[in-house]
């Protein structure tokens, strides 16, 4: 798509809120860097470490969205992907250490010394390259969201169904992922990771810059799928979302338009799984639990599927109550917090939050224009 | 490939059954292009079947579906029989609700249907024109930036009727196209039909007997799956077995 397409797609509500990211991208590290400690507007380190977290997961929110608010695929195995793109990245950073490590192997990863293993898994080849692992993080998670999406939509598996088996794949994948053998790492996972592309991780330098790349990333992944959603593309997504037996009698193949919104959907999620390990430091099996999906997904609808900006909106705010909340004497109640939360949400605000607004915005209007209507008879012209 | 048959439409021997039921027991009958047909029967005489298998939604256990003499519409799925020109209107109005009447048709119009034709598409004056034109058929111009959805009833049969146009068919199956409509609006619509039976084959299936008294067309009754009887309205109403199968004995 050319730079034109991406900009003619941006209405004026899309571009605040592009304005709004890139503002935050700038601010908060020029607050962390540029002021004293002592400023009351200094930003700590680990609040700009904090940010990227939402950041990456507001990411994974943007890659749900558009699937399920503009297509109705209701994955609840995004974690899956986030995950891929994670361990992508986390084979890099392993690769990075080297000598460093507790037992100073060259080549192999201390997790796999510690396991007797003589030499390196073929498919850990070429992570210590940088490209090659970028590379990974979009290929994996894309190629197996083809794999897939290619199955399940040519069977015509949707709705609870579709949900209920991407639940499966990120449960057998954690499952997976969890053994030894399986060469990455086991419960532990990868970790005490050293540098990216020479940098220290640790370093506030490079978390600071972590962060704003992930912001540019959030920034990118909005625009292209409001450049997605607004060509005729996206209208046939929501042709599909909406009266899917009606799309196909008008010839669409609507397994074609699902495989590539699923696989793309997927690839997202696996940059932001990427950005992720980075900034916490650490990959493990339980970033596939099946849990973490579904929380994706309740910050979806508490933002308002459908809208993009709201699953930004509602990643950054239920995360900061999650953060908020799991920090004190709260604590335990959070996971019963988080479901009355979706049911709430569900029962009461079945919009989300950014949906509400412009449901209001737009009845506001329809009642602006009626009232003209019933001024003038016949006001419409046949242009 | 050389015509199997001079018909439009050919179905031989059509036999659908589903947990031992049979929806449709060697069902036969043929449209001629050109033809406009209004098929009738009571519940479950087996019509709306009848279309799934045309459409390509059901495949039938045994027997032929022939389409312009030479197309096997059983070996066919619903996306590629769409674009070989059999358009299909539902029984319950199905339209986009969420999107614009504008934006419905503009999804309806004959095009590029592949993923990578919709990613890049941009309007085109013709196509633009192509749209304006079906606002006036159908009747809808002073709404075409209203949400599908907020339409009444009949808009709604309206605006779907208007989008297999934009297909541009030569084969139109129409379902119950008045049910629920007012009066006014039931004559319009026959009114409707009958011009576009000008250019385009028409297939009809409708309960309303005064409706399809109104279309003045030849009459194919169905019944248990089969055909019953066949002819004009008149004859057709006056079939014993026809009376029996509507009046129940």
């Amino acid at each position: 798509m050319t730079p034109h397409i991406l900009i003619r797609s941006l209405d004026r509500g899309a571009s605040a809120f592009l304005i709004a990211i890139a503002a935050i991208a700038i601010l908060i590290p020029v607050l962390h860097l540029a002021l004293p400690p002592t400023s009351p507007f200094h930003v700590p380190t680990y609040l700009i470490s904090l940010f990227g977290k939402y950041a990456c997961y507001a990411l994974l929110a943007l890659s749900i969205d558009l699937i399920w608010g503009f297509c109705g695929i209701l994955s609840l195995g995004h974690g899956a992907f986030f995950a891929l793109g994670g361990y992508a990245m986390g084979m890099y950073l392993m690769r990075q250490i080297g000598t460093r490590g507790v037992y100073a192997d060259p080549i192999l990863p201390d997790f796999m010394v510690f396991l007797n293993w003589k030499e390196l898994p073929v498919y850990w080849y070429g992570f210590q390259y940088f490209p090659y692992a970028v590379l990974m993080v979009v290929l994996v998670p894309g190629a197996l969201a083809f794999v897939f999406g290619w199955f399940a939509f040519r069977s015509r598996v949707t709705g609870v169904y579709l949900s209920i088996i991407t639940q499966a794949l990120t449960f057998a994948l954690m499952l997976g992922f969890f053994r030894n053998n399986f060469g990455f790492g086991g419960n532990n996972g990868l970790t005490d990771f050293k540098d990216i592309l020479g940098f220290n991780v640790q370093a506030e330098s490079t978390r600071t810059a972590l962060f704003s790349i992930t912001c540019a990333a959030l920034m990118l992944a909005f625009l292209l799928c409001r450049a997605l959603i607004t060509s005729k593309f996206g209208k046939v997504l929501i042709a599909i979302r909406d009266a899917e037996a009606r799309a196909r009698f008008l010839g669409y193949r609507v397994e074609s338009y699902k495989l590539f919104v699923f696989t793309l959907s997927a690839c997202m999620a696996g940059v932001a799984g990427a950005l992720y390990v980075p900034q916490v430091g650490i990959i493990n099996p339980s970033e596939f639990a099946p849990g973490n999906s579904i929380e994706a997904v309740i910050w979806v609808a508490v933002g308002g599927r459908g809208t993009l900006t709201g699953a930004v909106i509602g990643a950054v705010l239920v995360n900061y109550a999650k953060t908020f909340f799991t920090s004190g004497f709260l604590a335990p109640y959070w996971l019963f917090m988080l479901g009355a939360l979706f049911v709430l949400v569900t029962l009461l605000l079945p919009r989300g939050i950014v949906g509400t607004m412009r449901h209001w915005n737009a009845l506001r209007r329809d009642r602006a224009s009626a009232a003209a209507e019933d001024g003038v008879r016949e006001p419409l012209p046949a242009e | 490939m050389e015509a199997l048959t001079s018909s439009l439409l050919y179905l031989n021997g059509v036999t659908v059954s589903f947990d031992g039921f049979k929806a449709l027991n060697n069902l036969s009958f043929a449209i001629e292009a050109g033809e406009m047909r209004a098929i009738i029967g009571p519940n479950g005489a087996g019509k709306t079947t009848m279309m799934d298998v045309v459409t390509g939604k059901t495949r039938p256990d045994l027997g032929d579906v022939m389409f312009d003499g030479s197309y096997d519409l059983t070996r066919l799925d619903e996306a590629e029989i769409a674009e070989l020109g059999i358009g299909r209107k539902f029984q319950k109005p199905t339209v986009f609700e969420s999107q614009t009447v504008n934006d419905n048709l503009e999804l309806a119009l004959k095009s590029d249907r592949r993923a990578r034709a919709a990613l890049f598409w941009r309007e085109s004056p013709d196509e633009r024109r192509r749209i304006d034109q079906l606002l006036e058929i159908i009747r809808l111009t002073p709404v075409r930036h209203r949400l599908a959805g907020s339409l009444s009833h009949g808009q709604r049969q309206w605006l779907e009727i208007g989008m297999l146009l934009a297909q541009e068919p030569k084969l139109l199956l129409v379902d119950e196209p008045v049910a629920g409509m007012t009066d006014v609006e039931t004559q319009q619509t026959a009114e409707l039909l009958k011009e576009i039976n000008r250019d385009r084959t028409v297939v009809v299936v409708e309960h309303d007997m005064a409706f399809v008294r109104e279309l003045g067309v030849k009459v194919t009754c169905l019944h248990e799956g089969s055909v019953l009887a066949e002819g004009t309205i008149d004859q057709v109403s006056a079939n014993e077995r026809v009376v029996e199968v509507y009046l129940g004995r």
